[in-house]
């Protein structure tokens, strides 16, 4: 297997209490995998690592062959809560991330990643005056328009009602089949990591997580939420998920309320 | 102050009360229309001025000194028919009087504003000097900034540079406790999007900092605006030379009580102009 990001023995603990010991993963180019834990047991942490907005206290991350050092544009993130300036329009914030990243084409990279979330007809209108789903799907066409090699999202459909949020679903599954883009998602939402994964990781509780078991599923591109909602295969698996989450890994306390299982 | 005062007046147009408004299907009376809200605005408004003018005239009838309304108005029609007259530097008109005390209040608001806002941000942004700052602004901040003036003209030895110095530091203040607020407030969010993108220093203060403080940063020249304009009618009639502050002492020398209003109604509209452009701009950079 041709690891194209690698996550190599690494451990994160803030002042005296670890949070992360001994991760050990390899993500393929052109993969689809999600992390899946309950509350607190550090999926967003690692993420932030891959990110570069932390630095591991031991292993190390490399990304294409380069030691991850800090945050750069070679990691697009789309974070849960959009985290658009309110002060530009979709267009601005979107260019403002595309002119880091490119010289040339910076208007038409900036319209065609719009395009491509669906939302050219709303560029000019200010993050307040669209609806949540379009606000994180601003943030997805900013994290995309700068052609990172790996996107990164941080619960990105947390915040959303269901419906919205099955929407979205598809719309990133038709644009990482369109981009093919490499992907490593948070995720507590079991569903929606089996509906979207190639590879399912599942994390073991805080303090000092591990990866618990990894996932395959080898369910067939593109998936049809509704053809799948029958079909036995996804059941099993979604079954497989839950029972690690809630067998396996049960929750202590107030935890457990956290996790969805729609 | 005065535009907070005239919005309450206005207020009378919230709904009728809920009971009330259950009684009339009940009761088979044709419901009368309602006069639209600004109609209704509207008459309160005058409501409220006729009240005061009739206040004003029976204590003007009743109270002997205190000249009545139309005594003023007759006053106000002379004054404001030539307020550019000059006569010498004590007998000008009263638009070169205003003109002056807004001058200083500018320079000592500009001057203010370009110390202010950028330590400011120093203060919001380091620790170490925001303990450095906190007692000092703490224990100056309440310190009515007339008590400045003799400083101010011992180190001027001139009447016109201690006022602009008065309305300095009292805009001072304002501007950087506003602005330092302003920055403690932003976002993590916000600056984790600047990081993940790397975007240089010059693109987080003027995208992301610079926007982000703004609406604090109004905030602390609209207060500081305001004492501005209060400060400036107090210290003129202290330093005298030309200004609204300093017609109103010298009209009470010359004891022309009409002047007197005449000049207190002047500084009201200034001031509500001064407040209601300043929130015209807040309302601009209030991103919602």
């Amino acid at each position: 297997m041709d690891k194209y990001l690698s996550i190599e023995a690494v451990g994160m603990s803030f002042g005296d209490s670890p949070i992360l010991t001994g991760i050990d993963l390899a993500i393929r180019k052109g993969e689809f995998v999600t992390l899946i834990g309950h509350s607190g047991c550090g999926k967003s942490t690692l993420l932030n690592l891959v990110a570069g907005l932390l630095k591991p206290s031991a292993g190390t991350i490399l990304l294409a062959g380069k030691h991850v050092d800090g945050p750069g544009p070679d990691r697009g993130v789309v974070f849960q809560n959009h985290s658009l300036l309110p002060w530009l329009t979709c267009l601005g914030n979107v260019h403002l991330a595309v002119e880091r990243v490119f010289k040339d084409d910076v208007k038409k990279r900036t319209q065609a990643a719009l395009e491509l979330v669906g939302l050219a007809h709303a560029s000019h209108k200010y993050p307040h005056q669209i609806s949540g789903g379009m606000k994180q799907r601003v943030g997805i066409a900013r994290a995309l328009a700068i052609e990172p090699k790996v996107l990164l999202l941080d619960e990105p459909f947390g915040a959303l009602d269901a419906l919205t949020r099955a929407t979205l679903q598809d719309e990133l599954m038709r644009i990482v089949a369109k981009t093919g883009a490499t992907v490593l998602m948070v995720t507590h939402d079991v569903d929606e990591a089996v509906l979207l994964s190639d590879r399912v990781v599942m994390m073991t509780n805080g303090p000092a997580a591990r990866i618990g078991e990894v996932l395959e599923v080898p369910l067939e591109r593109p998936r049809e939420r509704l053809k799948l909602a029958h079909e036995a295969r996804f059941m099993e698996l979604r079954a497989e998920v839950l029972e690690f989450l809630y067998d396996k890994q049960a929750a202590r306390g107030k935890n457990a309320a956290a996790l969805k299982v729609a | 102050m005065r535009a907070v005062a005239l919005r309450k007046v206005v207020t009378p147009t919230s709904p009728p009360h809920p009971a009330a408004r259950r009684e009339i299907p009940v009761q088979v009376r044709p419901r009368r229309a309602q006069a639209p809200e600004w109609v209704v605005s509207l008459i309160a408004w005058g409501a409220g001025i006729a009240l005061f003018v009739l206040a004003w005239a029976s204590i003007a009838t009743f109270g002997g000194r205190i000249p009545d309304p139309v005594v003023v108005g007759k006053a106000a029609a002379k004054i404001f028919a030539d307020p550019f007259y000059s006569k010498g530097p004590n007998d000008q008109g009263i638009g070169w009087n205003v003109l002056s005390s807004l001058k200083r209040v500018g320079i000592g608001f500009g001057l203010a504003a370009l110390v202010g806002i950028p330590l400011g941000f120093v203060v919001g942004r380091f620790k170490f000097v925001s303990g450095m700052a906190a007692p000092i602004i703490a224990l100056l901040k309440p310190v009515s900034p007339l008590a400045w003036l003799p400083i101010g003209l011992l180190i001027f030895k001139a009447a016109n540079p201690a006022a602009i110095y008065v309305i300095f530091i009292c805009s001072l203040w304002p501007m950087i406790v506003n602005t330092a607020v302003g920055v403690r407030q932003i976002p993590q969010d916000y600056l984790n999007v600047a990081r993940v993108l790397n975007l240089s220093e010059w693109k987080v203060f003027t995208k992301i900092l610079f926007p982000a403080v703004l609406p604090y940063m109004i905030t602390g020249v609209r207060l500081s605006i305001g004492v501005a304009w209060l400060v400036i009618v107090a210290a003129e009639m202290l330093t005298g030379g030309v200004g609204i502050g300093f017609w109103v002492w010298d009209e009470w020398n010359n004891l022309k009580v009409e002047h007197i209003m005449i000049a207190i109604f002047t500084i009201g509209v200034v001031g509500l102009a001064l407040e209601q452009a300043l929130m015209l701009a807040a309302r601009r950079f209030n991103y919602g």
